[in-house]
């Protein structure tokens, strides 16, 4: 049994901001009470910290299997749980493609074997996710996929599209999309705009995102399937997501700590600044930030995209697309929360009970639930050294950065798996 | 001191005053270009390592022969020889080039910023040949050089690009450079290849227009700068070349529009009757021959200015007296 004291317990489920204890019991909560007191357990003293449920990240890359040398599920998972994520969902678009049961099982017994945060796997739409035939959704489902996608690109077509969706409803599966128009991405490296005129480096206008999710909102109302939209980066997304909200439509959407922080005028020939989507106009990042304090945005999630350095210490053009960002995600939150953009409930909100709604679940501290959750101080202040990550790679923009407010303790189904 | 500058990556980070200065440098390596005997002892024992990683004949030629008439010796790359294609990295290429060790390299890359990411990692001053859309700032200092001799001076002129402005790296470090002397620039082209934001990638204050009718463009030019048709761009359904001509080839008829005494510049190599007509190319405001001479002068400045140990003040002149040019021989 574990006990954690002194605490300020958010639970944006049942609205509750209070100054409670919290016992748990194996891998369930077994009370949540005041000045709770329990001879036999192990006390964690949360003076000082926010308990919250255990925060979730809906997008990011482990690559095992096939690239081993960025990240690994043992690393990956550990630099999540540094990061306070107690479950994380890995995008597909491994090698090979996670388009199937057997590899869907292998992931989750190796994050099982890992032993830090739970591994709940995206399985790809199409087989290979190379989009034509559908992927074996039903028995990826069966082994525990939650949600799939052809994610690092969109789904084909309006059509694959479709059937996918009439395919994910009946198996009351999301689907999360990568939006972008392929043909005006074509050869990008960076968003279009005055900053990619001036260092010559070809731009992606804002469009390719909002073309298609305006094509996706089109297909989930006709499908009735919940839509998810990865990475949102653009106003034009944001409002698209905005008005099919207000019509009633079953769709969601996603904004990265590093587009919420960063915009266009931040590149530099340095390939950290380097990610697909890439970083938006000043404008898009306002947006976004009205966005995630007005509640059209539904969860933060990482993209945490590991690159080993031979690969991404290279020439602009030359370099893959992705940052990391497990670690750092919590902190930049705190930033906005800091700045006055957005409350602390919202924040947790964001992390927690938001990205588990995408999923069709719900995240509560109560009695009975299962023991996932996340500490984390609001003042801690620390800097970011991306040579100390838990992470295999090192790509990030935030490396030196100095931060208010950390994740503290990380606590999986009752077990502490990460303390600071 | 304001000339102090330990790489040249581009025209955007110079003053005016560095720019003064460093043209004011090229004067005397003008004059050396005329002497019968040409080469100087100045860099002698230094060797200038030129790595081309895109094809180039006459910008790689000009720094060769800077060199070669600086005294020093020149270690070169080209790309089609080079291990890249058995897959090593710019960074690894660059590394053994530098343990060779260079006095500085001298760099062409199709990536935009790739001489800035090789200058954050080398001791060794880089000089940048171009860098895919981003920056070729010898080619607007030697258009800088060209222009001021034939007026007088950079100050207020009136400057019309034609071509395609958004993929070239001329048409920038001519924005950047041209614009700190308080030129007006008038931008013509088809009209996907002149984005707006151009309008504001120049310095501060810069006056950018962009003008899809070349009349329009050239009216009251003092200095028109034709550039190259680039055909081999990616990603990009192409234009006719036959719309091209139609639209945008400077022909005499068209330069009439410009002020009578307008210079015409291009930074080559030029495609006589595609960008421009003969007539234009070889006629009397043509400046083109000259502009490849000024390159040689300019880039002996620079690199005598980046590597030459002799005078530290910006007040004793390299100057290659007629007795260093003797003293080569």
């Amino acid at each position: 049994m574990l006990l954690i004291k002194n605490g300020r317990v958010l639970d944006p489920a049942s609205r509750t901001d209070a100054a409670l204890d919290v016992l748990l019991d194996g891998e369930r909560i077994a009370h949540v009470g005041s000045k709770l007191s329990a001879p036999a357990a192990e006390v964690l003293d949360a003076s000082g910290l926010v308990v919250a449920p255990g925060f979730i990240d809906l997008h990011c890359h482990l690559r095992e299997p096939g690239d081993e040398s960025s990240e690994t599920i043992a690393t990956g998972t550990a630099a999540a749980a540094s990061g306070g994520f107690t479950a994380v969902c890995p995008m597909p678009n491994t090698k090979p493609v996670n388009d199937n049961a057997s590899l869907t099982r292998a992931l989750i017994e190796r994050a099982q074997a890992a032993g830090s945060v739970r591994v709940w796997p995206v399985g790809a739409a199409s087989a290979g996710s190379k989009g034509e035939a559908l992927a074996e959704i039903a028995a990826m489902k069966q082994a525990g996929i939650v949600a799939v996608s052809d994610d690092g690109r969109p789904i084909a077509t309006a059509q694959l599209l479709r059937q996918v969706m009439d395919y994910c409803r009946s198996l009351d599966l999301p689907v999360i999309d990568h939006c972008e128009d392929t043909s005006l991405a074509a050869g990008t490296v960076m968003r279009e705009g005055r900053q990619s005129v001036r260092l010559g480096l070809r731009g992606m206008p804002a469009a390719a995102e909002s073309i298609c999710v305006a094509r996706d909102i089109q297909v989930a109302e006709l499908t009735g399937c919940r839509l998810h939209i990865a990475h949102l980066s653009t106003r034009a997304s944001l409002e698209l997501i905005r008005a099919a909200k207000q019509r009633g439509l079953p769709v969601s959407c996603e904004v990265t700590p590093h587009h919420f922080t960063l915009s266009d005028e931040d590149v530099v020939y340095d390939a950290r600044f380097k990610m697909n989507p890439p970083l938006g106009s000043r404008e898009d990042r306002d947006a976004l930030l009205a966005g995630l304090a007005d509640g059209v945005v539904d969860a933060i999630a990482t993209d945490h995209a590991p690159h080993e350095p031979a690969v991404k210490d290279v020439e602009f053009d030359s370099a893959p697309f992705g940052v990391t960002g497990f670690e750092t995600a919590l902190a930049l939150a705190l930033e906005l929360l800091h700045a006055g953009r957005i409350p602390l409930a919202r924040l947790v909100e964001l992390f927690s009970t938001g990205p588990a709604q995408v999923l069709g679940m719900t995240r509560r501290i109560a009695t009975g639930e299962p023991a996932d959750l996340t500490l984390f101080s609001p003042e801690h202040a620390w800097t970011f050294r991306a040579a100390e990550s838990a992470s295999r790679s090192r790509n990030t923009p935030f490396d030196g950065r100095s931060f208010r407010g950390a994740p503290m303790a990380t606590i999986v189904a009752g077990r502490v798996v990460f303390r600071r | 001191m304001p000339h102090r500058f330990r790489h040249m990556l581009g025209t955007e980070p110079l003053t005016a005053e560095q720019i003064t200065f460093l043209l004011d440098q090229a004067k005397p390596f003008q004059e050396i270009q005329q002497h019968p005997l040409k080469k100087l002892a100045t860099l002698r024992g230094k060797t200038v390592a030129l790595a081309f990683f895109e094809p180039s004949t006459r910008t790689r030629i000009s720094f060769a022969t800077a060199a070669a008439r600086l005294g020093a010796d020149t270690m070169n790359l080209q790309a089609e020889a080079s291990s890249l294609r058995k897959g090593e990295s710019l960074l690894d290429t660059v590394r053994t080039l530098d343990a060779m060790k260079p006095d500085c390299l001298v760099m062409r890359h199709s990536a935009s910023g790739a001489p800035d990411f090789v200058a954050r990692r080398l001791e060794i001053p880089v000089i940048n040949a171009g860098d895919g859309t981003h920056e070729h700032p010898t080619q607007a200092l030697l258009d800088a050089l060209t222009i001021r001799d034939r007026k007088g001076t950079l100050e207020g002129l009136n400057v019309t690009i034609l071509g395609d402005i958004l993929h070239s790296r001329v048409a920038r470090s001519n924005l950047h450079l041209l614009g700190k002397f308080g030129c007006r620039f008038a931008l013509c082209g088809p009209a996907m290849w002149l984005p707006r934001e151009l309008e504001c990638i120049g310095p501060p204050g810069s006056s950018v227009r962009r003008v899809t009718h070349i009349e329009e463009a050239l009216e009251g030019a003092d200095v028109i700068i034709v550039l190259r048709v680039q055909q081999e761009r990616q990603h990009e359904p192409a234009l006719s070349l036959d719309e091209y001509i139609l639209l945008y080839q400077l022909t005499p008829e068209r330069l009439r529009c410009a002020r009578p005494d307008a210079l015409v510049l291009h930074p080559g190599p030029m495609i006589r009757g595609l960008e421009i007509d003969p007539a234009v190319a070889d006629g009397p405001q043509s400046c083109v021959l000259e502009q490849v001479t000024n390159g040689l002068a300019v880039r002996m400045a620079l690199l005598f200015l980046l590597i030459g140990t002799a005078p530290e003040s910006a007040s004793e002149s390299p100057a290659p007296s007629k007795d260093a040019a003797d003293a080569a021989h």
